[in-house]
């Protein structure tokens, strides 16, 4: 069965969707939507390291989108706001990497990474996307209470025992992951909008956290589905076109919510 | 031995020396109210009370297996964020049905538990978030500010339901307020900051205590002369120094 490309595809797809949807919630709670971009985007330094050093791809861009997680919370413990200081490493990242490709003598498409290329995904990709997803979701699990408690306020969490800087950085570590087998599905510059797009969708149609992480988790899921279809139906691209139905279900979910008078 | 031992607590933000030489326990049973002008560092010093916030320096000790009840100043929830009352209180851990429903009438609003946080009034936020507190069988409450934004009666009702369930919970209670004639008459001992603890002891003797005069006038009980304090001078290690200032009485 894995030795089609479709099937392969879908499972790829459904996988990042699955563990996208899931995390989703938490970026937009923590409002870390651009820092999530900024990881993103240093994907693309990631693929370039993983020519140098010739480690995984997975691992380059994993060990980037991590130190640009560092590299930002050492820079806005001081003076700068975190606006600024994630616009300069997010664009900075992105054109470091693109140079550094280009430099590099291997014969890498940018684009792949840029906008992801599910239907070349291999078994072992799978497998990577896969161990992620379900990582992903055991963490969330074992840690959803601490996590919550966070959410809700800090000193609420301090005071209950909870040590939300662990939960911080257990997130950081989750977006990374995610954003690493993600580059493969959707690419560098789409997968933030397969966490935050799930999550705004399914906001205003729950009424607890726990709701809001499983119908996000549903819709990122369909929008990889019908993403894909649409990719093989009209022959455009699939990471964008998966993007595209997660924005139609968000405008769809919006307005049925404006029409419930919510 | 007391619930919570502080010693030697000083906290500092940059250069600014907000606490320091604080020297505090609070024991079981008691209800203690820090009182103190804007900026005295209140809240700071119950953070660290609380354990909330990191001393930087000294040390705060909590007895055994102490389980507080913290209740903040207000919840900055995001809109985002999806929460009732009824899921609030299952914050951190889930609660039985019957406990939930009790701590709600408890606080008299148990008409409130399906609605939505970011919807309630500030005096329907400070009694679901003593809910919550009570639903974790507190040895000891910790209040920042609990009736900023309540009317008169709505803040003596506030209290009044504070000394209730000191009896009824047989636990602590330290509060952080502005209120002082109402916090006062509610209190086994205050606590008067300005920086530094510049006097404590039962309500009547802060009450006649030459310091806490300085900080905040004695003609109205101190209610008005909060917003005229003109505590300015430099503090030395153990305030034994003249409090002086302009008298406007």
């Amino acid at each position: 069965m894995l030795d089609d490309f479709v099937t392969r595809a879908i499972l790829a797809a459904l996988g990042v969707a699955l563990a996208a949807g899931m995390l989703g919630p938490f970026v937009v709670w923590r409002r870390m939507a651009y820092f999530g971009d900024a990881m993103a985007h240093a994907a693309i330094l990631g693929v370039a390291l993983s020519l140098g050093f010739s480690v995984s791809v997975f691992c380059g861009v994993l060990i980037a989108a991590l130190l640009v997680a560092v590299l930002f919370l050492s820079l806005t413990q001081r003076t700068q706001t975190s606006d600024s200081a994630l616009g300069v490493i997010a664009h900075s990242a992105l054109a470091f990497g693109l140079v550094a490709v280009a430099l590099s003598d291997a014969q890498i498409d940018v684009e792949a990474y840029l906008f992801g290329d599910v239907l070349t995904v291999a078994r072992a990709d799978l497998a990577l996307i896969w161990s992620a997803a379900v990582l992903i979701a055991a963490w969330l699990v074992w840690r959803w209470r601490g996590l919550i408690t966070w959410v809700v306020s800090e000193d609420l969490a301090l005071t209950s025992g909870y040590r939300p800087k662990l939960e911080e950085i257990g997130l950081i570590v989750a977006l990374a992951l995610v954003v690493a087998v993600g580059i493969k599905a959707v690419g560098a510059l789409l997968i933030t909008a397969l966490l935050i797009i799930p999550a705004a969708s399914a906001r205003p149609h729950v009424r607890t956290p726990e709701g809001m992480a499983l119908l996000s988790a549903c819709f990122a899921m369909l929008a990889a589905l019908g993403g894909l279809k649409a990719a093989f139906l009209f022959d455009t691209p699939a990471g964008p076109s998966i993007v595209c139905v997660a924005a139609v279900v968000f405008a769809l979910s919006t307005g049925l919510a404006k029409l419930r008078g919510q | 031995m007391s619930l919570i031992d502080a010693r030697g607590l000083e906290k500092r933000f940059g250069a600014d020396v907000v606490l320091h030489g604080v020297n505090l326990s609070i024991e079981r049973g008691e209800i203690v109210t820090i009182v103190g002008p804007n900026g005295s560092g209140k809240s700071t010093l119950l953070r660290m009370l609380a354990g909330a916030l990191q001393p930087s320096a000294g040390s705060v000790q909590h007895a055994k297996g102490l389980v507080i009840g913290y209740v903040p100043q207000k919840l900055a929830l995001d809109a985002s964020l999806p929460m009732t009352v009824r899921r609030f209180l299952d914050v951190p851990k889930r609660q039985p049905e019957a406990e939930v429903a009790q701590a709600l009438r408890r606080v008299s609003v148990e008409h409130l538990a399906q609605r939505s946080l970011d919807g309630l009034s500030g005096g329907q936020m400070q009694r679901v978030l003593l809910a919550r507190a009570l639903l974790q069988k507190p040895d000891i409450l910790m209040l920042d500010e609990p009736t900023q934004g309540l009317d008169q009666t709505g803040q003596a009702d506030f209290y009044r339901l504070i000394e209730e369930l000191r009896v009824e919970l047989d636990c602590s209670v330290l509060m952080v307020s502005h209120e002082l004639h109402v916090v006062m008459s509610a209190s086994d001992r205050v606590i008067c900051l300005n920086g530094h603890i510049c006097c404590e002891g039962t309500p009547e003797i802060v009450q006649s205590a030459p310091e806490y005069r300085a900080l905040f006038g004695s003609g109205t009980h101190g209610a008005l002369a909060l917003y005229r304090h003109e505590h300015d001078h430099v503090h030395d290690e153990n305030c034994a120094h003249d409090h002086a200032h302009e008298k406007a009485e």
